[in-house]
């Protein structure tokens, strides 16, 4: 218990510090006293990785203290701190660690970087207040602090008009989904009188049989709030519709895209469904909904990768690909494969990013990869590492990738449920896909003719860069034959009964390389590779052939779908005409001018006309006076 | 002297700004500054014995003061306060501060009327929250409009008398009503306490008459659409302090209103009416959102958000009804009703911050048009990080103070009715939009050229910033300390709302 709470308190007191001494600390001091912070959490996380993985701790589920009481309701701040939630954080705290050292180098002739070193320990603070969480409120906030480090991180260059848009973009897009997400809570809160998850999995059962009525339909309270909840995991994971912040957050700086649009934050979504498996697990339609939209994410987000031209944003719609095989996996209650692709991807996907990184700051922060081309030979340690997180990204037999990627797929392949069959086929199909836009990017990059503008001046970047894209490498190849008994096969698994545990693969690791040989998304991975060497080694005019036969389907990939524009008209231009017409007519026009001048001049109109009787002429008073006694005696009479 | 607090508390001010009526004949503005700052600190420190000799167990009225004012008529000078106006009163001795200290540095012209003028509002204020006769309740009621009449009129802006009279006639049309209300509840009690109102036994249609005279006055003051069109001129014209006290204390008063009149001695009516107004609270959450979305003016920004945020207050007070009818759940009800509680104390921290933030502006530049704004950040990066503190507060984030009201309350919406609950849980998205619009004009983008010699803030803004940033960190993490207050009120008066009176 300590323990966590020293892992979330050094990062946040490090951050805070920093944050708030910046400028009379220094610059060196802050990056090193930040870092220090996490490299405390990091060594915490990894003392508690191994008494709860090794030494069998039973799981911790503690109130730290009440946040707020009303009656008999207690809302309170409390830890889970299980294998899971060990897990997650050891990952965590392990990628911002990495990403720190690399903002060394990455932000070397920033002028603020203070600010950035407190900004990311901030962040690395929210994250694992997110996932210790044992309950709604927590993670809530943490969820809404990685949000909020996430806005501000993209907008970190807040001169610069793309970035606010972007970081304001992320930050109401997330809001949407969150806003759906706080319904759900609260749907929680009404049928269990706590925010904690163990009274919601206690409730599970008895809610599943509960119905609501929606709409005039009854549903089952726990489908209900189970959606609602994956809303808000829907915002944070990017799934569409919902993924339109994503591409753009890459206008932030790189290490960021590593750490939180990809290794950590994002992933907040799926660590959400599988940390409530015990809820989801009951409600197929839910799960159904999970997986569908898991894998048109994965393919669809994929086939956008193929268009683009920024070295970063295909990374980024790689990892809006990934995310969707992972919320596919966990829709298919592969929660364990899910959460194995999750630490996999975390560290491929980390690496992709250092990497593509270092590639922007050896050509001056140059991103357009129409511009770079035949790099192997000047940027020999990011090619190597790059080619390691790619061979992991396309899942090449036995990297990383593969291991989690395969168990996901095979789990898909195995179920039998409301669209498992499409979900099978998006996800297979999606390997191809995967492997084509990654090699493109990478032979775009390293191979082919350079297109750089001064080529003899690119050269390796700072070791402060190149060793944790090293660092990173190696789980990229190594950690998926390392996890694959442990996480996957052996029962019980390193995930205990943290999440609920369904055994798909009875195979050991060795045994799964080999097997795959036979099985198709292997072939596909291959004719991927093989596509993208054709068409942008072998014949690179192919590419354009291509896109003028096919400019139909090329304007609409390049147009995303018409997601952005879409949001634009309805969403960003519709709220506009509508907030206007209410203040301009209705403020202004209705109330200011009708009502309230209105009855100002109504009263001005009768005081004009009690004015008149107001004569001073004192014949007419005394008239009026003699009337009125006269009326009087009448009455009396 | 714990016999007389309240006492002290209501009139210690007004000592103070006789003294600085006084100073403010001699030229230097130091003296009226400091008798000021000195009063607003001894104001506040009054609040520690009000918290730590307070019964947090007891619903009923502590602190009690009572004698003769007019006993022909049996009106008393009653006080008193429980866990509902205790906090209230806190909040008006800390923004009065924060008033006073924002004043040393931007108010040049006529320094010892000014503070004279925030410190009578100050008894005013505390006088309304703690009087327990109803006619003593109207005095100060009424008597607070004069000092925040004088602070538009005369330190306003352009168009100060449009505001002005626009703010006065909007306000004492609704009070009006309110004192017919007041008196023939007295008549028919034969008594001006507020308690024995309590025990009025009305029709019906009695009740709905008296709800309709309590409600002009109250919605007016929260306000709630559509009765809200002074308050966007009032805070554009306003001075800084003006507005300040607009949003984190004026606006109470309605909200207050509700819970102390309307509620409890009209229970039958509020019920009936609940519907009626949980939409208007609604309209207020959504519309007034969007308008603020469109608003070019960053004062007329802030004032609508402040709406909007006052409607939670108005709509928990009357989702109590919906809960008890649809889900029948006592506990939810407390924790509507308390989160109501909350966010109206919340409420200044985000709101009232953001008109001290805005004030600091308009010191440097002059002018509260966004336009004339962009890159604040690159020059005042501190103030930056503190105004992103209050806007995110605003957004509602969790671990501020603007999260914890409106969680509470939408906690409790669930069973009570869905729809309501989704309407409601739309300010979530709407205050990310305009508050980051907001500072997105006014704090990034291309650096403007005027602000060139524009200097970050000084030590009195410092302090009161960080005075401000401390509660908002402070009621977000632990809200607790503030809710212990209103538990056991909360629940007396949430039994006398829900008892009929038919």
């Amino acid at each position: 218990m300590t323990y966590a709470l020293y892992i979330l308190l050094f990062p946040l007191f490090a951050g805070s510090l920093v944050g708030i001494f910046g400028k009379p600390l220094r610059a060196l001091p802050s990056q090193l006293l930040t870092t220090l912070g996490v490299a405390i959490s990091f060594i915490l996380s990894a003392i508690l990785f191994y008494q709860f993985i090794f030494l069998n701790h039973a799981p911790i589920n503690q109130v730290l203290y009440s946040w707020a009481v009303a009656d008999q309701l207690h809302l309170n701040i409390g830890f889970m701190i299980d294998r899971l939630s060990v897990m997650m954080a050891l990952v965590v705290t392990f990628v911002s660690l990495l990403v720190h050292i690399y903002s060394f180098g990455y932000m070397y002739d920033d002028p603020s970087k203070q600010r950035f070193f407190s900004y990311i320990s901030l962040f690395t603070f929210m994250m694992l207040a997110l996932i210790f969480a044992n309950n709604f409120l927590l993670l809530f906030f943490g969820w809404e602090g990685v949000g909020l480090m996430s806005y501000l991180l993209i907008g970190f260059w807040f001169q610069k008009d793309s970035a606010n848009a972007a970081s304001m973009k992320a930050f109401l897009v997330n809001r949407i989904a969150d806003f759906l997400f706080l319904v759900g809570i609260a749907g929680v809160f009404a049928y269990t009188h706590s925010l904690e998850f163990s009274q919601a999995f206690i409730a599970a059962p008895s809610l599943a049989q509960t119905s609501i009525t929606l709409f005039g339909h009854p549903a089952s309270v726990l489908t209900v709030l189970c959606l609602l909840i994956f809303c808000g995991a829907m915002g944070k994971s990017a799934q569409m519709p919902l993924h339109v912040w994503l591409p753009e957050s890459m206008e932030g700086p790189t290490p960021i895209s590593a750490l939180i649009h990809a290794a950590t934050m994002v992933t907040a979504g799926i660590y959400l469904v599988a940390r409530l498996s015990p809820m989801y697990q009951l409600s197929p339609t839910a799960l159904s909904v999970v997986m569908i939209i898991g894998a048109t994410s994965a393919l669809f987000m994929g086939i956008l990768g193929l268009v683009q031209t920024d070295i970063k944003r295909v990374v980024a719609y790689s990892t809006l690909s990934q995310l969707g095989y992972m919320m596919a996996g966990a829709g298919a209650s592969a929660y364990a494969a899910s959460i194995f692709h999750l630490f996999t991807h975390a560290c491929f996907k980390a690496l992709l990013f250092l990497a593509a990184g270092s590639v922007i700051i050896a050509l001056h922060h140059e991103q357009d990869m129409r511009k770079m081309g035949g790099l192997a030979r000047k940027l020999p340690i990011t090619y190597i590492t790059f080619l390691c997180g790619a061979l992991a990204l396309i899942a090449l037999p036995p990297t990383s990738g593969f291991y989690s990627k395969d168990s996901i797929i095979d789990a898909v392949q195995q179920l039998n449920a409301v669209g498992s069959s499409y979900t099978y086929w998006c996800l297979t199909l999606g390997v191809f896909i995967t492997a084509l836009y990654t090699f493109r990017c990478f032979f775009l990059v390293f191979h082919t003719p350079t297109r750089v503008d001064d080529p003899a001046h690119v050269h390796e970047t700072s070791s402060t860069m190149w060793i944790p894209l090293i660092i990173l490498a190696i789980p990229s190849l190594a950690l998926g034959y390392l996890l694959f008994k442990p996480l996957i096969i052996d029962s019980p698994s390193w995930f205990g009964n943290s999440i609920v545990a369904n055994h798909a693969a009875l195979q050991t690791a060795a045994a799964m390389a080999l097997d795959s040989l036979s099985h198709l998304p292997f072939w596909l991975m291959l004719a991927g590779v093989f596509t993208a060497w054709l068409c942008y080694v072998r014949f690179p005019k192919l590419p354009t052939w291509f896109a003028t036969r096919l400019s139909l389907i090329y304007i609409v990939l390049v147009d995303k779908y018409g997601f952005d524009r879409l949001n634009d008209f309805v969403f960003v231009k519709g709220t506009r005409k509508l907030s206007q017409f209410f203040f301009a007519i209705v403020d202004v026009k209705v109330i200011d001018e009708g009502a309230v001048h209105g009855s100002g001049k109504l009263i001005a109109y009768l005081s004009q006309w009690a004015r008149k009787l107001q004569s001073g002429y004192l014949y007419q008073y005394v008239l009026v006076m003699i009337l009125g006694l006269l009326v009087l005696l009448f009455w009396q009479i | 002297m714990m016999s007389h607090l309240l006492s002290c508390m209501i009139w210690l001010p007004v000592l103070g700004a006789i003294m600085c009526l006084i100073a403010s004949t001699a030229d230097n503005p130091l003296y009226p500054r400091a008798i000021a700052v000195i009063t607003a600190i001894l104001g506040v420190l009054l609040c520690i014995p009000l918290y730590t000799h307070f019964d947090f167990h007891s619903g009923n009225m502590q602190f009690l003061e009572n004698a003769h004012w007019i006993p022909a008529y049996n009106i008393n000078y009653n006080l008193g306060v429980d866990g509902l106006s205790a906090p209230l009163i806190m909040l008006t001795s800390l923004t009065t501060l924060i008033v006073v200290l924002a004043a040393c540095s931007s108010i040049h012209k006529k320094v010892g009327q000014y503070m004279a003028a925030f410190l009578v509002m100050q008894t005013m204020v505390i006088g309304v929250f703690s009087s327990l006769d109803a006619i003593l309740f109207y005095v100060f009621w009424e008597g607070m409009l004069i000092p925040m009449y004088l602070s538009i009129g005369i330190w306003g802006g352009e168009k100060r008398g449009y505001a002005s009279i626009k703010f006065f006639l909007y306000t004492f049309f609704g009070s009006a009503l309110m004192l017919a209300v007041l008196l023939y509840l007295g008549l028919a009690s034969n008594s001006f306490m507020i308690k024995d109102f309590y025990a009025l036994h009305m029709t019906m249609p009695v009740q709905i008459w008296v709800f309709i005279g309590f409600l002009l006055a109250f919605m007016v003051k929260v306000p709630m659409w559509p009765t809200h069109t002074w308050l966007p001129d009032a805070h554009t014209e306003a001075p800084a302090g003006g507005s300040v006290v607009l949003a984190a204390l004026m606006l109470k008063l309605g909200t207050y209103g509700f819970l102390r009149f309307s509620l409890p001695i009209v229970p039958d009516a509020s019920n009936k009416l609940a519907s009626f107004m949980i939409a208007l609270s609604i309209i207020s959450i959504i519309y007034i959102a969007l308008v603020a979305i469109v608003q070019k003016d960053m004062k007329r920004l802030i004032a609508y958000s402040s709406i909007a945020h006052m409607a939670f207050v108005t709509l928990a007070s009357f989702a109590i009804y919906f809960i008890m009818r649809n889900a029948n759940d006592f506990s939810l009800a407390m924790l509507a009703l308390q989160g109501a509680m909350v966010q109206m104390i919340a409420h200044a921290f985000s709101s009232g911050a953001m008109f001290v933030g805005s004030g600091i502006l308009f010191d440097r530049l002059h002018t509260h048009a966004m336009k004339k704004f962009g890159g604040v950040a690159f020059k005042m990066p501190i103030f930056s990080a503190f105004f992103m503190l209050f806007a995110l507060s605003n957004v509602g984030l969790p671990g501020t103070s603007g999260f914890v009201g409106e969680f509470m309350i939408l906690l409790s919406l669930f069973k009570a009715n869905l729809g309501v609950l989704m309407l409601a849980a739309l300010a979530v998205i709407l205050s990310a939009a305009y508050t980051l619009w907001m500072y997105r004009q006014v704090f990034f983008g291309k650096m403007n050229p005027d602000l060139e010699t524009v200097k970050d803030v000084n030590l009195i803004e410092g302090i009161n910033l960080c005075i401000l940033g401390l509660m908002v960190i402070g009621i977000g993490v632990y809200p607790q300390f503030l809710l212990k207050m209103f538990d056991a009120t909360a629940a007396n008066l949430l039994h006398l709302s829900l008892a009929t009176k038919l």
